[in-house]
């Protein structure tokens, strides 16, 4: 087979390098594609200084901005030169505030990471049990009630969930806070920590105050159930189908005709070819959690990438916008990217 | 249309026939839900007691943030209307969000998937690599981006309602592509394909007598997939302040937009009754969708256990 | 925990088993009665939907909820039906294991062989007892090697697909012998493999019985393999028991009607009394390939895959060729690269004058109506959507013969009589038909535009032996009153003797052998013939053992 070493490719020896490499390289038409997207969806509208200052300024000055800025070039040298600014990680600066978005991203990136954290945690520590009990009980109530809460989970969009939270946890029985990510005081006190990660929870941990480390937990459990709730429905399906599917495999027949128990069954056999998909969907997910992310941090005002981008959107600072979206999918690109890595190093199947 | 027809009657009805216990109930329950929906949508304009903008009747103005009473059954908004017209009118610029979004994401993805799908080579590698891009993206910010681009954030009933069934289409024909583009790459390698392929048969007639029927059996299930993401996307523009004008239509994920600060205060018929509204459209359509995938599965289909006894009475007949 | 010769291992009294369809109760096991006796084999005959896999399957409880079982199955002294969990997880394995039909489905493709060879040892360990991994892995390594994979201590640790297919069938008896089973089922299992592979495997569950004394209870429709193996035979039909018998009595006198319908259907080697053929020389052939090549492209760079190299061979005007050889051999190939279906790379290959290599699929257009396919897989062959009648249509719609599928009908009805298929079958749909029906109405749509030539990929292979033969008949029947030229592709030498004048034999991409069919079969010349036709099991006793005792 491996006599290719007159072939291009020849030169990696090992496949899975190989494919570590082609993989690698997809992340670049990908990238490409979106921020194209995001460029050309973007200047549609028009220059983004009338879209942001239009009622504000004089025509003249609005006129000058928009020349200073170079928006009166032709369209295809300024995606030229986003594209270049792109290769260089340079994505921009934003019109309302004047920072640039690498700075956006490292005030409010760590934020929004929490809360994704948080929403993950949440979503494999529930879907993935509840998943496997549906499978293991099929067709009885434990499995008939677990859909139902998935479905429910799915069908219920995540600002009403949160909405309800809020009603139920903060307004009927007000035991826990409905916004922020600390109390003013707190938050005040977790930005003198040397160091700040911007991840209160580490921050708060490593100042080591009790009270601290409730406090900003207390205010994470809405926020992070309203988006781990919708990934858990997620995960509880697929994880329910694909064990379905794994225990009615040839090989699961066969093992427990060698005498190996039921539990054993479902515990070794079907649960790892089970479980190597849902990787690949938590990588798939980071999109979804990300739409979630801006509807919750808005919903509980969540100072994070979802609620500044949602500000920008209504300031109508589409150079903001643009760069945020931009960078946000090279992000996806390359959380993809390692999911699928992972996935196939898990999965002895998966040839090169 | 006598197939997608004839798909819906063998496909709902003898599904509901075939289905036992939890699955016909599920199935059963998707269904009414679904139907109520449409009487409603098509009903709302006799049923609904005031107009979705009506800030006043004869008796002078509503009042705002008015729990439920008589006169206002579910209460009244922040903005001084009725909320249970609202909820009305909204399942009116829901469904026709879904009939756009479907149709036209069907339409375009349908035809992308079979001939990326059939003819392979470039411009399949091409839309491939462009489907996987859009669809690892997170699809609100593009509906919002296109949502901005084509109505400018903010419109009436019937360009906001193009408007977002367009940015939906957009996000969702990847998905249909997908889904078309591997059942055509499966189909296309099926023997009564080859045969056709080795009769001399054109490309246009393989494609579409022998591939495009087979290959679009699922579009049921997908169909109601994209029908519930639609309104979810719907609801979160509008939540997000990019959906549809208040004074040109009503819209469940604006209502609930009006209602965040509402909640703080204990006010809470502004915000549950547009977000059950929401849940229980998609509820409806997601377990359509999930109890015929079940049914079309053998693998997840359920099915009663044997009986013999019914079997040796029948047996009785013929065991000579 | 060998059991004495002659001890009762297995007795299955009164077996009832029926399913939950769609279309209600089905009864798949009707009433059966069975012993077996140490170090036996009892092989359990009989044609798809006879019961007799679940009646294995039910002796280890493997059936699907759906199942209701009635009767008793003494497994070791036991009614297995009256077992409680536990009790049967330690029969499992231990008083009887099971080998299964695909071996690539059997084994867990995350898990490497080693891990799944010990886990059944783990299984197994007597309550109280500690687990001795360093033991369980030696035991494993043992057993590799007896079950003849090389280099057992380092293949241990690979997972199932980097293994052959014969090989994986051999890792599925080691986790079988492992457990030192007093009874092995062995539920069809070389249905899956190559005849070479098959005559292997066979020869290691021999071994095996031969070595621990084990009760076979071998699951086949191949009355080759029944007449290689087995001590005593019985007959299922339709979830009975049809005949019972010592099997040189069995295939010497069958008793029942069925039994004799069977054997009678099985096709043999020399059997058949074709006319003799001869090349009307004035007459260019019909296809002609020399030095034909094809080779599929590699991806990312690697080299390509050349599945035919360096093949010359023609076919006549009227005459039946006979390509046999085992899968990956190019066989299949080269049929479909004679329409197009696969793309010919190098030499030339004439079709009715026409070169297909290098030739675009739109070009194929010009030979088309004159060549008909007939494909293996009677399930996929149809577009389920179409009904028979408009499937056979669409040569002549194609063609422009027929304006319409309604202005055809008299031709498809004409088409229907001849492959003995009622006229009704016009209006049907696919899946309302038969394997065998479909395969008929595949010939009908052959032949819909009266071709020169039919290929035919293995178009019997997946239809059971009786249907088989009444498939094959038919088809000799039209050749001779059509005339067609015809590649007829087949893994079964005994098909090919039954209906080729000429047979080529293909190995690896290349041709190895042609000649007369009745020569080649009977007098190979070429190494890998003579192997392919020794491994080739004989549907009687006496011939098939003198020859397995000949290989060795």
């Amino acid at each position: 087979m491996s006599k290719s070493k007159v072939s291009l490719v020849g030169f990696f020896k090992s496949p899975l390098l190989r494919y570590l490499a082609i993989r690698f390289l997809l992340i670049l038409p990908t990238v490409f594609i979106l921020v194209s997207m995001v460029f050309f969806v973007m200047r549609a509208i028009g220059d983004p200084i009338t879209a942001a200052l239009g009622g504000r300024l004089t025509p003249d000055e609005l006129h000058k901005r928009i020349h200073a800025a170079g928006y009166d070039r032709p369209v295809w040298v300024q995606y030229l030169e986003f594209l270049g600014q792109v290769a260089r990680l340079d994505f921009g600066r934003t019109l309302t505030t004047n920072q640039s978005i690498g700075e956006v991203f490292a005030t409010y990136g760590m934020a929004t990471l929490e809360l994704s954290v948080y929403a993950i945690i949440i979503a494999l520590l529930v879907g993935i049990p509840l998943g496997m009990i549906a499978a293991r009980n099929r067709d009885t109530v434990k499995d008939a009630s677990a859909r139902l809460f998935a479905i429910l989970a799915y069908a219920t969009p995540v600002f009403f969930v949160g909405l309800l939270l809020k009603l139920i946890f903060g307004v009927a029985i007000p035991i826990l806070p409905i916004a922020g990510r600390a109390s003013v005081s707190d938050e005040l006190l977790l930005q003198t920590v040397p160091n700040a990660s911007g991840f209160f929870l580490i921050d708060a941990l490593r100042t080591g105050d009790a009270g601290l480390i409730l406090d900003v937990l207390s205010h994470a459990v809405l926020p992070a159930l309203a988006l781990g709730l919708l990934t858990a429905g997620i995960f509880l399906r697929l994880v329910r189908t694909n064990m379905i599917g794994t225990l009615s495999m040839d090989y699961v027949d066969a093992a427990r005709s060698r005498g190996v128990s039921e539990y054993r069954l479902t515990r070794k056999h079907a649960y790892k070819p089970a479980l190597i998909p849902v990787i690949t969907v938590i990588g798939m997910q980071i999109a979804v959690l990300l739409s979630g992310a801006v509807l919750t941090e808005t919903t509980f005002e969540w100072k994070g990438l979802g609620f500044q981008l949602s500000s920008f959107l209504n300031a109508r600072d589409f150079v903001a916008v643009q760069g945020i979206v931009a960078l946000l999918a090279v992000i996806v690109a390359v959380t993809n990217f390692i999911v699928d890595v992972i996935a196939a190093l898990i999965d002895p199947r998966i040839k090169f | 249309m006598r197939g997608l027809k004839k798909l819906f009657t063998t496909g709902l009805i003898g599904s509901a026939r075939r289905s036992r216990g939890v699955q016909r109930f599920m199935l059963i329950t998707g269904l009414v839900l679904t139907a109520a929906f449409l009487l409603l949508a098509a009903l709302a304009p006799i049923l609904a007691p005031y107009g979705f903008a009506q800030l006043q009747d004869s008796h002078g103005y509503f009042g705002s943030q008015q729990p439920p009473s008589s006169a206002h059954l579910l209460g009244t908004t922040v903005g001084g209307m009725d909320v249970l017209s609202r909820v009305l009118w909204g399942s009116q610029t829901a469904l026709l969000v879904i009939v756009f979004a479907v149709a036209m994401s069907i339409f375009a993805g349908v035809i992308l998937g079979l001939l990326s799908g059939y003819f392979g080579g470039w411009l399949d590698r091409i839309l491939v690599v462009v489907a996987d891009a859009v669809f690892a993206f997170p699809s609100l910010l593009l509906a919002i981006a296109l949502s901005i681009v084509i109505s400018g954030g903010r419109s009436g009933l019937f360009s906001g309602i193009l408007a977002t069934a367009s940015s939906i289409t957009v996000v969702y024909i990847p998905q249909y592509f997908r889904v078309v583009r591997a059942e055509t790459l499966r189909t296309k390698n099926e023997a009564f394909v080859e045969s056709a392929k080795v009769l001399g048969a054109s490309h246009t007639r393989i494609m579409f007598r022998h591939i495009f029927r087979n290959a679009t059996r699922t579009l049921p299930l997908i169909m109601t997939l994209n029908a519930s993401e639609a309104i979810l996307t719907l609801a979160g523009l509008g939540f997000l302040g990019f959906g549809i004008d208040p004074t040109m239509g009503a819209e469940w994920g604006y209502d609930l937009n009006r209602s965040v600060a509402d909640v703080s205060a204990g006010i809470w018929w502004t915000s549950v009754f547009p977000g059950v509204a929401i849940v229980l459209v998609v509820l409806g359509i997601t377990l359509v969708g999930e109890s015929l995938n079940d049914l079309a599965d053998p693998r997840l289909r359920n099915r009663r256990a044997a009986n013999l006894d019914e079997l040796e009475v029948a047996q009785g007949g013929d065991s000579a | 925990m060998t059991s004495k010769p002659g001890e009762q291992v297995l007795s299955i009294e009164n077996l009832q088993v029926a399913f939950a369809t769609d279309a209600g109760t089905v009864n798949a096991v009707n009433g059966v009665s069975l012993e077996v006796r140490a170090g036996e084999v009892l092989a359990v005959v009989g044609e798809s939907g006879s019961g007799k896999s679940v009646t294995a399957r039910s002796v280890l409880r493997l059936l699907p909820s759906t199942a209701v079982t009635r009767g008793a199955i003494y497994l070791a002294g036991r009614d297995v039906l009256k077992l409680d969990r536990e009790q049967l997880r330690q029969a499992r394995g231990r008083d009887a294991a099971m080998v299964f039909q695909e071996p690539s489905l059997a084994l867990n493709p995350v898990y490497t062989v080693g891990w799944q060879i010990i886990e059944g040892l783990r299984a197994h360990t007597p309550k109280g007892q500690r687990f001795d991994a360093k033991a369980a892995r030696a035991k494993a390594i043992e057993i590799l090697g007896k079950v003849g994979i090389p280099e057992p201590e380092v293949r241990i640790d690979y997972y199932p697909h980097q293994f052959s297919g014969g090989q994986k069938q051999r890792v599925v008896i080691a986790c079988a012998l492992v457990l030192e089973p007093k009874l092995i089922l062995a539920d069809e299992p070389t249905t899956a493999l190559d005849v070479t592979v098959q005559a292997e495997i066979l020869d290691l569950l021999r071994t095996a019985r031969e070595l621990t004394g084990a009760a076979i209870v071998l699951i086949t429709h191949n009355m080759g393999v029944v007449a290689d193996m087995a001590d005593r035979v019985a007959v299922m039909y339709q979830g009975q028991l049809v005949e019972q018998a010592e099997v040189h009595e069995l295939f010497a006198n069958p008793k029942q009607q069925y039994t004799k319908r069977l054997l009678a259907a099985v096709p043999r080697i020399g059997q058949s009394a074709k006319p003799a053929f001869t090349a009307d020389a004035s007459v260019p052939p019909t296809v002609r390939a020399e030095n034909l090549e094809v080779v599929y492209p590699g991806r990312f760079g690697r080299p390509g895959f050349k599945a035919v190299a360096g093949v010359n061979f023609e076919i006549h005007a009227g005459e039946v060729v006979g390509l046999v050889g085992e899968s990956g051999s190019g066989k299949t190939t080269i049929g479909r690269a004679m329409v197009g279906l696969a793309k010919a790379t190098g030499g030339s290959m004439k079709v009715l004058g026409f070169d297909v290599v290098g030739a675009k699929a739109r070009q194929f257009k010009a030979v088309a109506d004159q060549v008909g396919f007939v494909f293996q897989d009677p399930a996929s062959s149809f577009n389920p959507l179409l009904t028979v009648g408009e499937a056979i249509a669409e040569p002549m719609l194609v063609h422009k013969v027929q304006a319409s599928v309604a202005a055809a009908r008299a031709d498809i009805e004409a088409l229907l009589a001849a492959v003995q298929l009622p006229v009704e079958y016009f209006d049907r749909y696919p899946h309302e038909l038969s394997g065998g029906q479909r395969q008929r109405a595949s010939l009908a749509r052959a032949l819909a535009l009266k071709p020169k030539l039919v290929i035919a990929d293995e178009p019997t292979s997946a239809l059971d032996v009786s249907v088989q033969a009444k498939v094959l008949e038919l088809f000799a029947k039209l050749q001779r009153e059509f005339g067609f030229a015809c590649l007829f592709i087949t893994h079964d030498l005994a098909v090919v003797d039954q209906i080729a004048h000429r047979v080529l034999v293909m190995h690896r991409g290349e041709l190895v052998e042609q000649g007369e069919t009745r020569d080649v079969l009977t007098n190979p010349q070429q190494q890998y013939t003579k192997r392919l036709v020794q491994s080739s099991p004989i549907a009687d006793p006496t011939l098939q053992r003198a020859k397995a005792a000949a290989r060795h």
